[in-house]
């Protein structure tokens, strides 16, 4: 089978990822389109490994994974924290930075 | 040349007075006036004992110096810090020490009610050291700090009652005009330095016959320009009249016997420039005969008995310029008049300090009249001052200006004739202004208010004025006896015994030059002591008298010439100065800030949007290495 489409597959994903993450407004909603683009990454990665014939792009994947694994318990740490006090997991609402 | 350590003592011992009275402050109150009138004195006595060395030796072995420091040794220019005391300085030292004393002694009464009196006699020490300096410096750059430290004293005196604006005002005008003639100095030491590599006496004298002439002349009108600020000459005369500001005695020392002629002393130390020069001679000659005449008419005009006598020291120094411009013939002359000139200017000065002195600071003299019987002894000292300046035999200024008088005839041609007629009529118009001051001060009806009680002055005050008097009767038999001064100074000078026609006998001169005189006083007689003088100056004047009055409009010619146009000027400079130089920085400054508000938009705080650019960011970046890669 044709390596090419993996590498369509990865582009596919990573598009919606990146869509959802500029689009929606729920923020597990966002770190799913996050861990989406992460593992379009992944996939490229390993086409990449297998079209060159070398494990490097293996390596790298599983160095995303551990990333994307530490990510995930503090992001979700945040969303929790952000919603038990303003009971609300919009990121729209947390703009509190600009003032 | 003879080598001496004790020329400096000429110059320390004031210098120390003026230090110890300066930083010693109010301890040095009680005392500070008589030290400094003794160091002054010590000064003298210094002066004259180099006199009696210098009598002993003869012409050649008479010039004595002595190196100071090594001050400037730069590759292959060497300025040694030296003192030169040659046959010209001395004369100038004992001028400068002695009638320096006199006035000290003079200012002891004269200053005695005034709590800054310290001061005064410290700034008078000063300026003793300082123009000690200017005539002993054995190289212009020596002469020149001489030259800017009298200019200092003379600021600092003229402004010594700087709490009146308009005599702040005065000493800053002097000051300012005086900085015109310092540069002229200043580019004139630049041009010895440029052309011959030195700027000792020695060094240019001897560099002088084989340099360019047009070096020369450029440096001859320098120090023209120089002489001309100091010594009051046109065109940078207007500062003297307000320079009266100061008191009495400073305009005794500093402004008419000793400072206004360091003009005269550069131009005849600088002899071998100026002979070298012709253009630059003839120049010193046209500005020595305008100034007399300018003097001359601005003094008969003044009714402020000062202001009368500060004309009258212009108009003298134009006759001693004059003279030193005829050259080598009329170098001693020049100096023969300014020696006399330092006696009978620097007596009447006091004795206008005196008559002010009692008459409660009244300087105008048509509040003065009948003065003589109540300060006979000012009346007899002005009077002999009087007789001295007229040129009436024997007094002094018959053998100092009949000399220059006869040389300006004898210049030959044109010329002679023009500058004879011109110093014959400047000394008509002394005649009369002198009498009309004499006139109106000392004889007449008194025309002063009855709460001014005239009484003569205490014996310290006019003890000098005596001294000083018998110097104006006498220095002029003394130094032209056996042409002893001309002989004296004739080492220095490169005279060519080429002995040309007279064009007219010294008899002559002289019989013309009292006639001259004659109708001079006769005019001022007949208008001032038969007439009743006005005890207000009359406004229904001619428009020539307004003129005069207002020092040939001088002041509003350098006003319309040289100050207008001067603060245009900076105007337009601090405008272009706000436009382009302002402009462009305030320019980035207001660029950086829009473009900062601008950009603030962006950063609204919302996730979204934030990530939004980096997306975009990340796109165009790709793009970019796509096109560059492709």
């Amino acid at each position: 089978m044709n390596a090419a489409n993996y590498l369509y597959v990865s582009a596919l994903l990573f598009t919606i990822g990146a869509v959802g993450v500029v689009v929606r407004r729920n923020a597990i909603v966002v770190f799913m389109c996050i861990e989406l683009m992460l593992n379009a990454a992944n996939l490229s990665f390993v086409t990449f490994s297998r079209i060159n014939g070398d494990l490097n792009g293996q390596v790298m994947a599983f160095f995303t994974m551990v990333v994307a694994a530490c990510e995930v318990v503090v992001g979700l740490a945040i969303i929790v924290t952000i919603y038990r006090s303003r009971r609300s997991a919009s990121v729209d609402d947390a703009s509190l930075l600009k003032r | 040349m003879t080598t001496s350590n004790s020329l400096v003592y000429l110059i320390a011992l004031p210098l120390a007075g003026a230090a110890l009275l300066l930083l010693g402050g109010r301890r040095t109150d009680k005392w500070g006036h008589f030290l400094a009138t003794a160091l002054s004195a010590s000064s003298f006595g210094v002066g004259l004992y180099q006199l009696s060395q210098m009598l002993g030796r003869s012409n050649e072995a008479r010039p004595v110096s002595q190196k100071l420091f090594e001050w400037i040794n730069v590759g292959s220019f060497n300025v040694d810090a030296g003192l030169l005391l040659d046959q010209l300085s001395i004369c100038f030292v004992l001028l400068i020490t002695g009638v320096g004393t006199l006035i000290h002694i003079y200012s002891i009464s004269y200053m005695s009610h005034d709590h800054d009196r310290r001061r005064f006699f410290a700034y008078l020490n000063l300026f003793i050291a300082a123009m000690l300096l200017l005539v002993l410096g054995d190289s212009y750059l020596n002469l020149y700090v001489g030259w800017e430290g009298v200019g200092l004293a003379s600021y600092l005196l003229i402004g010594f009652w700087n709490q009146k604006p308009a005599y702040a005002t005065a000493s800053k005008k002097a000051f300012v005009m005086n900085r015109v003639g310092d540069m002229g100095l200043s580019f004139a030491i630049m041009i010895a330095f440029a052309t011959m590599g030195t700027v000792s006496f020695s060094g240019v004298a001897e560099h002088a016959h084989h340099t360019s002439e047009a070096a020369l002349t450029a440096m001859g009108i320098m120090l023209l320009v120089a002489a001309a600020g100091k010594s009051a000459q046109f065109p940078l005369q207007a500062w003297l009249g307000d320079a009266m500001a100061g008191p009495t005695p400073v305009s005794a020392l500093i402004h008419a016997a000793t400072m206004v002629t360091a003009g005269v002393y550069l131009i005849t130390r600088s002899n071998f420039v100026f002979d070298a020069a012709p253009t630059a001679q003839l120049l010193v000659v046209i500005v020595g005969a305008i100034t007399l005449m300018f003097g001359a008419l601005v003094g008969t005009a003044k009714d402020d008995i000062k202001k009368a006598l500060a004309a009258s020291t212009m108009s003298q120094i134009g006759y001693m310029v004059l003279a030193a411009g005829l050259g080598p013939v009329g170098y001693a002359f020049a100096i023969m008049h300014l020696l006399t000139h330092g006696f009978f200017k620097a007596g009447m000065f006091l004795g206008a300090g005196s008559v002010m002195h009692g008459m409660n600071d009244e300087v105008n003299m048509r509040r003065y009249g009948a003065l003589r019987k109540f300060m006979p002894i000012t009346f007899v000292t002005f009077g002999l001052g009087y007789l001295a300046i007229l040129g009436v035999p024997p007094f002094a200024g018959f053998y100092s200006k009949d000399m220059i008088i006869e040389t300006a005839f004898n210049a030959g041609g044109v010329k002679g004739i023009i500058l004879g007629v011109t110093t014959l009529i400047g000394a008509s118009i002394t005649a009369f202004y002198m009498s009309r001051v004499m006139i109106l001060t000392f004889t007449g009806t008194k025309r002063w208010d009855d709460n001014a009680h005239p009484h003569e002055s205490p014996w310290l005050m006019w003890l000098p004025m005596a001294v000083l008097a018998i110097g104006s009767v006498s220095s002029g038999f003394l130094l032209s006896r056996g042409d002893a001064l001309v002989n004296w100074l004739a080492p220095l000078f490169e005279h060519h015994a080429e002995h040309e026609e007279h064009l007219l006998e010294p008899i002559v001169v002289s019989a013309l030059a009292l006639t001259m005189v004659a109708i001079g006083v006769a005019i001022a007689f007949f208008k001032y002591s038969r007439q009743e003088v006005a005890s207000v100056a009359p406004e229904d004047v001619s428009i020539f008298t307004k003129i005069a009055r207002q020092d040939l409009m001088q002041d509003r010619f350098n006003e319309a010439v040289f100050m207008r146009p001067g603060q245009a000027l900076t105007a337009t400079l601090v405008a272009a100065d706000n436009a382009v130089v302002d402009g462009t920085v305030r320019g980035v400054a207001k660029t950086a800030l829009g473009s900062g508000s601008a950009l603030r938009g962006l950063q609204n705080g919302f996730v979204r949007s934030y990530a939004a650019l980096i997306l975009v960011g990340a796109i165009a970046l790709i793009g970019a290495i796509w096109v560059v890669v492709q």
